[in-house]
């Protein structure tokens, strides 16, 4: 446990019974938890699991069918405007009309005036997010124009500029070369002195050991305080069909998952946490 | 030609086209980037019903065709805000449903009704002085509206999802777009009738985005190349007696094809 890396222990995201379907089919069930402030956390799942719906059920995006969800303290439609998000990459649309500086100062729409114009303070703080993630000198191209990376970092900055209490971040890794994964990492790690970052990725093998804590999902959510994947969580994660490699405890070692039944599996997943 | 330019009824067809370009050229931009041309088809279209009523009741065609098409927009607004995955299906039904309601209510209207086809096709040599005034209002409601909510309405064509998250008011601005192109079919419907409207929205606005960094330049330019397309096609149509509508269309399109395929061999040679 690294419970002394938390800064404050004031929870700022708080999900209590919140169970989620699409029509008939279940994608999260009754899962209850709480992120402190300051943390750095990891929410791992195979595809489909339902990791961007959980990062959405707390944004407010989607609305859980059952169970409470607070954000900052408050219900997510009053809080989502303190957190910044950054969507998972889409292959979005080459064409449309828009320089890479404007989708940053589009970061700070609902906080603006009116009318077509930002002020100056305004452009300021974009260039300042851009320059954070190393776009400045792309500031006027057209957003087409970038490469898959520098879109994802131009997104980073839109989610940046409003100064956020909380960053939520849908496989930031995607489409960025190893070398600048690490660079990202250590950017993240700074920017996590002030805010509070949740993540979702589906490589495991991307835990950095900059992140303090991990959310398996796979319909089911287990919270784990501490920044390691142990081989009964994979099982529990990642099911039969999918195989990863763990690199939490140092070597990388392959792991081919079985099937388990959820009892088994969690059982055996407690297990696994008290040998560790 | 100057002498055809004194005439009234060339001045108010002048006039009415270039204030159909405009609505259509800031309109069909928002209309594009937003991927909702489907939606902007089905409010054109369905806006045939509001020509029925006005024929049957014997009302005043353009407030009957407004608030007719307003409602339409709205409904139609109303049906798609959650963008489910059977939004294009609804929409078709809106369009097929809002023109059957027109041809019948046409049917049931005593007598023969030769204005019924300039709906259709457009008759921009018949505009009323008094259809350019309320044309101007509207143009001027659009880019006040435009102007007024840019950021709000760029944010949402860019990242919906995004945009609810910093607190965006999504529905109504999901709503106002639909009205907007309410108004602005209502407006074209003079110009190149109803069946061509949806050209005026897309060629110009998809010509011009490759080429453009901001959405206020691709709706300028968007404008600027309708007014090219409708002074054109009104000029051929006035010296070969062709119907204006369709002549307008098709100057849009024969510069649509030069442009892209001159853009396209200039592409080729650069390599």
């Amino acid at each position: 446990m690294k419970q002394e890396d938390v800064q404050n222990p004031e929870a700022v995201i708080e999900l209590y019974n919140v169970s989620f379907s699409f029509g008939q089919a279940v994608v999260l069930k009754d899962v209850t938890l709480t992120i402190p402030r300051g943390d750095f956390v990891a929410i791992i799942g195979p595809n489909g699991g339902g990791k961007t719906t959980l990062v959405k059920i707390m944004l407010g995006l989607l609305k859980p069918q059952t169970g409470t969800v607070r954000l900052l303290g408050e219900p997510p439609a009053l809080s989502c405007k303190r957190a910044g998000y950054m969507p998972q990459y889409a292959t979005g649309d080459k064409d449309f009309p828009i320089r890479v500086l404007d989708v940053v100062l589009l970061g700070l729409i609902g906080t603006t005036s009116f009318g077509p114009f930002w002020n100056k303070l305004e452009i300021q703080r974009a260039e300042k997010a851009l320059d954070m993630v190393g776009m400045l000198p792309f500031g006027r191209k057209k957003i087409g124009e970038l490469s898959g990376g520098q879109l994802q970092r131009t997104l980073l900055a839109r989610a940046l500029v409003s100064d956020p209490e909380i960053l939520f971040l849908d496989e930031p890794m995607a489409n960025i070369d190893v070398g600048g994964q690490t660079i990202l990492f250590d950017l993240l790690a700074k920017l996590n002195e002030k805010m509070t970052i949740v993540f979702v990725t589906h490589d495991v093998g991307l835990l950095s050991r900059h992140v303090k804590s991990v959310i398996c999902v796979n319909q089911k959510v287990f919270f784990h305080p501490a920044a390691e994947i142990t081989p009964d969580m994979a099982h529990m994660l990642l099911g039969e069909e999918c195989s990863i490699d763990l690199v939490a405890h140092g070597l990388p070692h392959r792991v081919l998952g079985q099937h388990h039944s959820h009892d088994k599996v969690l059982k055996r997943h407690g297990r696994g946490s008290e040998n560790d | 030609m100057i002498e055809v330019l004194q005439l009234p009824f060339m001045q108010n067809a002048i006039l009415a086209g270039i204030l159909a370009s405009i609505a259509c050229g800031i309109i069909g931009s928002l209309v594009v980037v937003n991927r909702s041309v489907f939606m902007a088809g089905g409010i054109a279209h369905a806006a045939y019903g509001g020509v029925g009523i006005a024929f049957f009741f014997s009302l005043p065609a353009l407030p009957c065709i407004i608030g007719f098409s307003l409602l339409v927009a709205l409904l139609m607004a109303a049906l798609t805000v959650r963008q489910h995955g059977r939004m294009d299906t609804i929409i078709g039904v809106l369009w097929a449903v809002g023109m059957a309601t027109g041809i019948i209510l046409v049917d049931l209207t005593p007598g023969y009704n030769v204005d019924l086809l300039s709906f259709l096709f457009g008759s921009i040599l018949a505009v009323p002085r008094s259809d350019v005034h309320i044309m101007t209002a509207l143009v001027c409601l659009i880019v006040v509206v435009v102007v007024l909510f840019y950021k709000e309405l760029l944010s949402i064509s860019y990242d919906r999802e995004f945009s609810q998250v910093r607190g965006v008011k999504v529905v109504p601005l999901h709503f106002m777009i639909l009205c907007l192109v309410a108004i602005a079919v209502v407006m074209t419907i003079r110009v190149v009738g109803l069946i061509l409207i949806m050209a005026l929205f897309t060629i110009a606005p998809y010509l011009v985005e490759k080429y453009t960094k901001s959405l206020a330049r691709m709706m300028f330019w968007a404008s600027a190349l309708n007014i090219l397309f409708v002074l054109a096609g009104l000029w051929l149509s006035y010296s070969f007696d062709l119907t204006s509508g369709a002549t307008i269309i098709l100057t849009a399109a024969c510069f649509f094809i030069v442009f892209e395929t001159t853009a396209a061999v200039m592409r080729k040679l650069r390599q």
